[in-house]
């Protein structure tokens, strides 16, 4: 079997959670093999990230560069290309960074491309049997993938839970000689923190959240009329920020806000994998959602297949009902 | 500035439930229309040559089938739709589909090309794979972008939290442009009835020079079997009552998990 590599991102010198999800991914692909991890960065945070995943890897290939202290994915790619031996299996996390540099890796390595990994399921032959996703997750696919070549994955963060295996105090290895001087057309300048709203959605207990199948923007009144009788905040998914229905600052996943409410109301949301990612702490997830194969009742508690424009106005009469008509002390937090 | 931009015909899923047939989805009773993230390319190389001046070509690779959505797109402004269809495609991986999109590029000259984020198969590939096939730079998940003097562009992309992480890249490139970079202009019947006589040139593999290696089945290292109905995680409880019932259960839980009083 080929050998099998981990990309770990880190951000201030902190490894990213996919570090050991990778590893326990790798295994799936070779249980007996040790998979080897690549980091590549500058300075002191490149050691501490080295540092810390030591317990986790066996051996360690870092590659150090003034320039490659910002992850710039096209940079990377060629550092990667230089010093993978031929024929290697990469596991890179499906996020920002693994979407910008998996696919062009995998041609410049003449290796095979899956992204957005959820599940391995062996190997036959010179195959790997990969499971991933299609049509926003409503259906999952069975895929084979060649890799007689090599392969470039991107793994799904939280589909791999990590091993809790014994510290293996792992060797770093210096790979930057191998990787040389590198340049790009593409050139990173800065990054622009996210401005706050005029709601902090993050600081409420229960959330209204909507999705595309609000359908119309003259609508959100119904779901704001629900959460004033909740003493609760309006959040969304990307298609209602997409739309401007919305603020940006109100939208719940991985490039919006993470959330911990005690209860989310999921109405007409799909439950695509980069939103569900935005909510933690596990609060009672309540989906409301027309298709009865929304992704989003795969991971709810309760499931209601009907119409959120119909649905919500008869909740909020109820929940005023309840309330002997003022909003709930629930309220916010922090 | 010359634009490209690829786009895809996908069905429509977000609304209905989706029935398996054998390896594949059932498509019979699925509407077809363009991949949405695509509509937002095209509005932004729109608006590009709007300032900078070019022209705007769309291009697929297909079938006759996928002539709606060029022409669409070129109801919205694009000059010039190109299908690219060979029974000999069928089959291809993403790496066959950013094989065929090259010959085809290397055939003309472009200055930018577009690619949407993402379409049907979630995968977001191809754009990355034609940028280094022809050696440009390519940068993902793009929400805004500025032509600069010199023959680049400042781009931003969306990374985590609702950062943006801004930079520089040199023309030519490749860019995913993500949803919400801008608003996709309304497009008519009537808009589309004026398109609707331009010819619609056609390019299969002889005339790209692709062998039978290069794209297709033979050439894919990526196969799908077959799709199932997953079954991640333990699933919501469905409750099966009337639209009261439900939402007086609903109302109970939340007072149990202390989100109501």
């Amino acid at each position: 079997m080929a050998r099998v590599f981990t990309y770990i991102t880190h951000k201030n010198g902190v490894a990213d959670d996919s570090a050991l999800e990778l590893a326990a991914a790798a295994r799936t692909i070779d249980p007996a093999a040790s998979p080897t991890a690549i980091v590549t960065g500058f300075a002191a945070e490149l050691d501490a990230v080295c540092e810390a995943i030591r317990p986790s890897y066996a051996e360690i290939w870092k590659i150090s560069g003034e320039n490659l202290a910002y992850p710039n994915a096209e940079l990377v790619r060629k550092a990667l290309v230089r010093v993978l031996p031929a024929g290697s299996i990469v596991l890179l996390p499906h996020d920002h960074f693994g979407i910008d540099l998996g696919p062009g890796l995998s041609i410049k390595l003449n290796a095979a491309f899956v992204s957005d990994a959820v599940g391995i399921d062996g190997v036959e032959g010179k195959c790997l049997n990969v499971i991933r996703q299609e049509f926003g997750g409503q259906v999952s696919a069975h895929v084979r993938c060649d890799v007689s070549t090599g392969a470039a994955i991107t793994i799904r963060p939280g589909s791999f839970k990590a091993l809790e295996n014994a510290p293996v105090n792992g060797t770093v290895v210096d790979k930057s000689s191998e990787a040389g001087a590198l340049e790009s057309g593409r050139r990173y300048i800065e990054t622009i923190v996210a401005e706050s709203g005029d709601v902090d959605i993050t600081k409420h207990q229960v959330l209204v959240s909507i999705g595309r199948g609000i359908q119309d923007k003259d609508n959100i009144g119904i779901a704001e009329e629900l959460a004033e009788a909740l003493g609760a905040a309006v959040s969304c998914s990307r298609p209602v920020v997409d739309a401007k229905w919305l603020p940006k600052s109100r939208q719940v996943g991985s490039s919006g806000q993470t959330v911990k409410p005690k209860v989310y109301l999921a109405c007409g949301i799909s439950g695509s994998f980069q939103h569900l990612a935005g909510i933690k702490g596990n609060p009672l997830i309540v989906a409301i959602n027309k298709n009865p194969r929304a992704p989003i009742f795969q991971v709810a508690d309760i499931g209601i297949v009907d119409d959120i424009l119909e649905f919500l106005p008869e909740m909020t009469e109820r929940v005023k009902e309840v309330s002997g008509g003022k909003a709930s002390a629930a309220g916010t937090r922090g | 500035m010359e634009i490209l931009v690829c786009v895809k015909r996908v069905p429509d899923t977000s609304e209905n439930e989706i029935q398996l047939d054998g390896n594949d989805i059932d498509r019979d009773d699925l509407v077809y229309s363009i991949n949405e993230p695509d509509n937002y390319a095209v509005e932004e190389a729109l608006q590009i040559v709007a300032k900078a001046g070019g022209s705007v070509t769309v291009a697929t690779v297909g079938g006759e089938d996928d002539e709606e959505v060029l022409r669409r797109e070129m109801a919205m402004g694009a000059k010039q739709g190109v299908l690219i269809s060979d029974g000999a495609f069928n089959g291809s991986d993403g790496r066959g589909i950013a094989t065929i999109l090259k010959a085809y590029v290397q055939k003309n000259h472009y200055d930018l090309i577009l690619t949407g984020v993402q379409a049907d198969d979630g995968a977001a590939q191809v754009g990355g794979m034609l940028a280094a096939l022809l050696d440009v730079p390519f940068a993902s998940l793009v929400t805004s972008l500025e032509v600069l003097e010199g023959n680049k562009l400042k781009i931003s992309r969306e990374v985590e939290g609702g950062n943006k992480e801004v930079s520089e890249i040199d023309l030519p490139c490749v860019l995913s442009i993500q949803t919400g970079i801008n608003e996709p202009r309304y497009v008519g019947m009537k808009g589309i009835r004026q398109v609707a006589a331009i010819e619609i040139p056609s390019f299969g593999a002889s005339d790209l020079g692709i062998d039978a290696g290069g794209a297709g089945a033979a050439g894919a290292k990526v196969t799908r079997t077959d799709y199932f109905v997953p079954t991640l995680g333990k699933g919501a409880e469905i409750l099966q009552g009337s639209r009261e019932e439900n939402i007086d259960k609903v109302v109970e839980l939340m007072k149990a998990r202390g989100g109501l009083n």
